[in-house]
């Protein structure tokens, strides 16, 4: 399917969109379910009054102060990982290469640590702190790798090499700590959105709606780079700045996911597996990955919130039990089947 | 850059070369265990060290010497091997130059069990740990072969995924734990960054039969990870076994691992820089490179250790932050300036 308008041209294939649709639309069915569960059950049509600004005024304390912040941080980090790990795992050319791989989401983790155990930081400083971690990181590892160009293989090993060496910091820094503060600083560290504010939603509120029409619209170039340096180069992509834009992109999208929920585990590396095996299209997948990835964030806050009768959990939890469980069946199938 | 060969048909001259780079690898190990037995928060000159070390005189340095820089370098040495070998022998197995014992995940199944011993069995000794761990690590291994597909055609990629997918599994129930009971998790987050200090003589006996064992048992291995090496198809060819090879492999991980995250706690990097090292070094010869990881590994884990001793008086850093402190830039720089083997 072409839609044509003008000079602009879009080429779409049918079922990415109908998978991108469905998942967005079960990502926010989700969501609007979790506004309604909670202490005080509110069913939904008091919801969507309070939404739009109509509800008693109860009710749109719960729903617009309590609990939106959280599931709109939730979706947004969800949409951000999903297309951050998408654009990386096609960038690196490598299944694994999701931001926990080349050293970001530990450097976010290392920056907000030093905010929140050495500053005595929270809120808007922790996620300053990770933003500055993150893209300090992602600048280290670039700079690293870089040597007349960048070589995909080298960034994963550089970003190996980085994270090793951030991890070490950050397990010294929480043995240094006292308890109280190690155990918010590991709740940090796990990936959560509980106690959300709109500081958090506007933060990576922003990065989505900057970044990612930015990376679809750089999708092409993407999949020319897929094709090898030499076939982009003869198509007329020019590779480095291409490829800076790609990543550049990506890394945003992975510092405002990590400063407002912190380094969530597996969205990133599974929703563009999952979007993949839903769309059957070969390529980066962006905007399902990003939807599918809704839908983890979504789906993981609200069984984390629920799954102990008296304790929430932090969604890292969560994401990182299924994504890891999703993986094993996965792996455990293909070895019957003896591919 | 394959150029392994079943029976390399080599100059004289390399093995020759390579021959001195073992011995100097050797004679780097014994000058870094002397340090490591003089160097401290109270440090004692090389010569008393070396006069008290076969002579104990019953003097302060002399005890200090006997009854704790012993048996924390003899540990050293031990784990140290441990870690270099079997990260060797996971990239050999796998062909799949990032495989680590850490990336595959066998830390987490130790920890995994140092904390289901804490919480729910009230075991809070590092000597209690040190079964919990050592199965926890025993297990993980033969699962991520398992799942990574052992028997057949593994990729590099599947042996990660499956190191990762074991690992998220097993680090959400970890998280769940900590989270839940702070007392728990005071008492993990010592555990959780791997030291060579505060070990008595007992962990050191109780891990040493598994350390011999396992070391002798990694080292008789070359040969066949050469024929392993070749493909699989080539391997059978040339009268080898692959899926008997990587069980064998897989036994000398297990041991290895188990019994070196048993005594020390994880320690990160070392599985993954001391091949490395090794094979920048002298190539892909499996026989050559565990010789000189065997060597290698020790030395930068005692290396570590005594900066960490060092470093910050009067407390120490604990070696698993110092190997990672050390290794990386090490690592990095090498990853820059030269090719990268592929195995």
């Amino acid at each position: 399917m072409t839609i044509r308008r003008g000079g602009f041209s879009l080429r779409l294939r049918v079922r990415p969109v109908i998978v991108g649709a469905v998942l967005a639309l079960l990502a926010l069915t989700v969501s609007v379910f979790t506004l309604t569960s909670g202490d005080f059950p509110i069913p939904v049509p008091d919801v969507l009054r309070a939404l739009v600004g109509a509800g008693d005024a109860a009710t749109n304390v719960i729903v617009l102060e309590l609990r939106l912040p959280r599931v709109a941080v939730a979706l947004l980090v969800g949409i951000a990982l999903g297309a951050s790990g998408a654009v990386f795992q096609s960038l690196t050319r490598n299944p694994l290469g999701s931001p926990d791989f080349v050293g970001l989401t530990v450097g976010s983790s290392t920056g907000a640590l030093l905010v929140i155990l050495l500053l005595g930081g929270s809120g808007f400083g922790v996620s300053a702190g990770a933003i500055a971690g993150c893209v300090a990181t992602s600048v280290l590892v670039y700079l690293l790798a870089f040597r007349r160009g960048v070589q995909p293989f080298r960034l994963v090993l550089m970003g190996i090499g980085v994270s090793a060496l951030l991890d070490a910091l950050n397990t010294f820094l929480i043995l240094r700590a006292r308890l109280a503060d190690a155990i918010a600083a590991q709740v940090w560290l796990i990936g959560s959105v509980s106690g959300r504010t709109y500081t958090e939603v506007v933060i990576v509120g922003l990065g989505v709606v900057v970044v990612l029409p930015v990376l679809v619209y750089a999708s092409r170039q993407l999949a020319m780079l897929n094709l090898g340096d030499e076939v982009a180069v003869v198509q007329g992509v020019r590779v480095e700045p291409a490829r800076a834009v790609l990543a550049g992109g990506a890394v945003v999208l992975a510092a405002v996911a990590t400063a407002a929920a912190g380094p969530v585990g597996f969205v990133a590396l599974s929703a563009p597996h999952i979007a993949a095996r839903l769309t059957r299209a070969p390529g980066a997948n962006i905007l399902p990955s990003a939807a599918m990835g809704a839908v983890l964030m979504v789906g993981g806050d609200w069984v984390a919130q629920r799954i102990l009768p008296d304790r929430d959990l932090p969604v890292g939890v969560v994401t990182a039990a299924a994504g890891g469980a999703y993986l094993c069946w996965l792996l455990a199938r293909e070895w019957r089947r003896g591919v | 850059m394959a150029t392994t060969v079943v029976a390399p048909v080599v100059g004289r001259a390399r093995t020759r070369r390579r021959t001195a780079g073992l011995a100097a690898a050797a004679a780097g190990l014994v000058v870094v265990s002397m340090l490591s037995l003089a160097l401290g928060t109270r440090s004692i000159p090389l010569g008393t060290t070396w006069q008290v070390l076969w002579h104990p005189d019953g003097s302060v340095a002399s005890d200090v010497i006997h009854t704790l820089r012993i048996p924390r370098t003899l540990l050293g040495l031990g784990v140290g091997a441990a870690l270099g070998l079997s990260g060797a022998l996971m990239q050999a197995l796998t062909r799949n130059p990032l495989a680590e014992p850490g990336i595959l995940g066998v830390n987490l199944g130790a920890a995994t069990a140092v904390v289901v011993a804490i919480a729910f069995l009230g075991i809070s000794s590092l000597s209690g740990y040190i079964w919990f761990s050592f199965a926890g690590a025993a297990l993980t291994s033969v699962a991520v072969f398992a799942l990574g597909g052992t028997g057949r055609s593994p990729t590099p990629e599947r042996q990660i995924l499956a190191g990762i997918a074991l690992t998220s599994v097993l680090g959400a129930f970890v998280w769940a734990v900590l989270v839940t009971l702070p007392e728990v998790f005071d008492r993990y987050r010592y555990w959780d960054v791997g030291s060579l200090a505060d070990r008595d003589h007992a962990t050191l006996v109780r891990v040493a039969p598994f350390l011999v064992v396992g070391v002798v048992w990694a080292l008789l291995l070359g040969g066949r990870l050469n024929a392993l090496s070749l493909g699989d198809e080539a391997a059978t060819a040339v009268g080898a076994s692959p899926a008997r090879i990587r069980a064998l492999g897989l036994g000398a991980i297990t041991l290895l691992c188990g019994a070196a995250t048993a005594a020390t706690g994880p320690i990160w990097f070392l599985g993954l820089a001391v091949p490395y090292v090794a094979r920048l070094l002298v190539g892909a010869d499996h026989r050559w490179v565990l010789g000189y990881s065997v060597l290698i590994g020790p030395s930068l884990l005692l290396l570590s250790d005594i900066v960490g001793r060092v470093a910050a008086p009067p407390s120490e850093l604990q070696v698993g932050v110092v190997t990672a402190f050390v290794g990386a830039p090490v690592f990095l720089l090498l990853c820059r300036r030269r090719r990268i083997g592929q195995l």
